[in-house]
């Protein structure tokens, strides 16, 4: 992985060549070959001007004839490059997948950015419309606190966990303190954190980033002859719902959430009680209380008092997003995914530093693509 | 010096009010005081805007190579009608900002250096500057042009400025014009600050103005945090 912040002087693929190294070398890999190439990108066409990111980036670690593909899922093209690499293994066809999300954002300027994110929208039905993904958020946001009672005051919290544990993470985009007079309580906090899509101010929206996010995956008998600690991907679930949200019973009900991570625990062999440290998709605070209920980890409507109790902070009953998320780290949509998954591994070997979450055994992953229309969750284990 | 030929050389100058200092609390809960600078205040200023000089990120090379020539004018009496508010938390510099009296009705706004970043502290500088010119030199508009797209959306964009026809003395760029109407519906939205500051902080404020060294100020601007990576 590489710092998520604005790399104005690299492109695409040396991010992402930058990224595919350290997971390489992290392993030690050696002259062992990488049989497969997996690029979990979103639109490095609209944003960049380039396509066919993955045969780039084959070439540029000098990996051929590896097979090269990208991966394209929204803001979860992270996750489903990872799912595909691990299929991939799973299958017997390949030994060894290098998995790298990135994007590249910050070539374009804030409203193009927004604007080509919200490209994900169903054209007719939305897009057309106006509406981008944090307006859509704005009344995920709106319809969900008044269903369950959320506050801005939870919003709040979710911000200011985020970014103290990003202070903690040095690739972490954010590395910022703030407090709740800053954003909230203050008579002119509106100013600081002004309405970006009402109830959403800018403090409970991710940052647009640039960044890339690496992992090797390998079969159980080779990770066993490489140099540094495997984590085992335990489980995984991916599930999809209605491409617009006016056509779902409730809109406030994220069933591809519920679903993929039902999946990845099905898969796993535990319950959600079992996590010790959890990787949620952040890029709205609303949408880590709304996945932290979806997945099981809290009942409808306990999210919110679980982030204000400290129960999800570092040290906590379950750390959520010790990363910083994606409120903090950043949110290169294409890399977020992936990314997710790097925390899990440092984590779950107990590399991650000050925001070591003590003693981790089981980590939890949701990266949500488009708005919940497709999902992808993975749990991670620690094996004796 | 030659004071008669010295008095050739120097503009004259307007009268000016001063500009009250006012605390702003940041999303960090820091306390950002805002207060005029004096001409006196000008060396140490033009200490903490060399570093930016080299600094080609969002413009900032441009906008500080000019403020230091601005702000260089201003203390040996060059430019005419200048004036320049401070942003310090704790003493500590943060950022800049300087414009002139055009004529009594208006103003020029110039530039604005923010030194810390991501705290805003650029727009509630720019903001502290049109009150300046609207509210305690009753100015009646400012014109106001961007060197960079971070400024042309925090000025032009948030506060709806009129595109105006001719130029803005700042190269010939195209002028927008705040006006006394825009200012005042943009400034419960844009506008913070809270008088009289209390007194431990602005003597905090006025005792030293403290320039954070060369390598931190290159370190906020370019953002480049990370000297250890895992």
């Amino acid at each position: 992985m590489i710092p998520f912040e604005r790399h104005d002087d690299d492109s695409l693929v040396d991010m992402l060549a930058a990224a595919g190294l350290r997971a390489m070398d992290d392993a030690g890999l050696g002259d062992r070959p990488v049989d497969a190439v997996y690029v979990g990108n979103m639109a490095s066409g609209l944003f960049n001007h380039q396509v066919s990111v993955a045969s780039s980036l084959v070439d540029r670690l000098n990996l051929m004839p590896a097979a090269a593909d990208r991966i394209e899922n929204g803001p979860a093209s992270g996750g489903s490059a990872i799912k595909n690499g691990l299929l991939a293994v799973a299958s017997g066809y390949y030994d060894v997948v290098l998995v790298a999300g990135g994007e590249k954002m910050r070539e374009v300027i804030g409203p193009r950015s927004t604007d080509i994110v919200a490209c994900m929208t169903h054209p007719q039905a939305e897009y057309i419309y106006g509406v981008t993904l944090p307006a859509m958020a704005g009344m995920f946001a709106r319809l969900y606190m008044d269903k369950y009672g959320i506050t801005r005051d939870h919003l709040a919290d979710v911000a200011i966990k985020n970014q103290n544990n990003g202070l903690l993470n040095p690739y972490a985009h954010i590395q910022m303190k703030i407090t709740k007079e800053g954003i909230l309580t203050h008579p002119q906090a509106h100013i600081n954190n002004p309405v970006v899509a009402d109830p959403l101010h800018l403090y409970d929206c991710c940052p647009v980033s640039d960044g890339a996010a690496a992992v090797l995956l390998t079969t159980p008998e080779i990770a066993k002859k490489l140099k540094n600690t495997p984590i085992t991907i335990a489980g995984f679930g991916q599930a999809t719902d209605t491409h617009t949200l006016q056509e779902r019973d409730d809109p406030t009900d994220l069933k591809a959430v519920t679903i993929a991570a039902e999946k990845a625990f099905s898969m796993a062999g535990i319950k959600p009680a079992d996590i010790d440290v959890a990787e949620l998709h952040d890029a709205f605070t609303i949408l880590e209380i709304a996945e932290s209920e979806h997945v099981g980890f809290f009942k409808k409507g306990q999210g919110g008092e679980a982030v204000a109790s400290g129960a999800t902070q570092i040290g906590g009953k379950l750390p959520i997003n010790p990363s910083g998320g994606l409120k903090a780290r950043g949110h290169p949509v294409g890399a977020t995914g992936t990314a997710q998954v790097v925390e899990l591994v440092w984590q779950l070997r107990g590399e991650a530093g000050e925001r070591q979450v003590k003693d981790a055994a089981n980590g939890f992953s949701l990266n949500f693509g488009g708005f919940g229309n497709n999902v992808v969750a993975f749990v991670l284990r620690r094996d004796a | 010096m030659d004071m008669e030929l010295e008095g050739y050389l120097r503009p004259p100058e307007y009268p000016m009010a001063p500009y009250p200092a006012k605390v702003v609390t940041l999303a960090t809960g820091a306390k950002l005081v805002i207060r005029q600078a004096n001409r006196d205040d000008v060396p140490i200023l033009l200490e903490a805007i060399r570093p930016t000089l080299r600094v080609p990120r969002d413009y900032y090379d441009i906008v500080g190579v000019r403020l230091y020539a601005e702000l260089l004018g201003w203390y040996r009496y060059r430019v005419r009608d200048e004036f320049c508010l401070l942003g310090q938390i704790d003493g500590l510099l943060v950022g800049i900002v300087n414009s002139r009296m055009f004529s009594p009705e208006v103003g020029i706004s110039l530039h604005t250096l923010a030194i810390e970043r991501g705290l805003r502290i650029g727009a509630h500088l720019f903001a502290s500057k049109m009150e300046h010119h609207i509210e305690y030199l009753e100015q009646d508009e400012v014109l106001i042009t961007a060197e960079s797209p971070i400024g042309f959306r925090r000025w032009m964009i948030e506060y709806g400025l009129i595109k105006r026809d001719g130029q803005h003395e700042l190269g010939g760029a195209t002028p927008y014009a705040l006006t006394r109407d825009l200012y005042f519906a943009a400034k419960h939205r844009l506008v913070a600050g809270e008088r009289p500051v209390p007194p431990e902080l602005l003597q905090v404020a006025e005792k030293e103005i403290i320039i954070a060294t060369e390598d931190d100020i290159l370190e906020k601007i370019l953002g480049a945090k990370r000297k250890v990576l895992q």
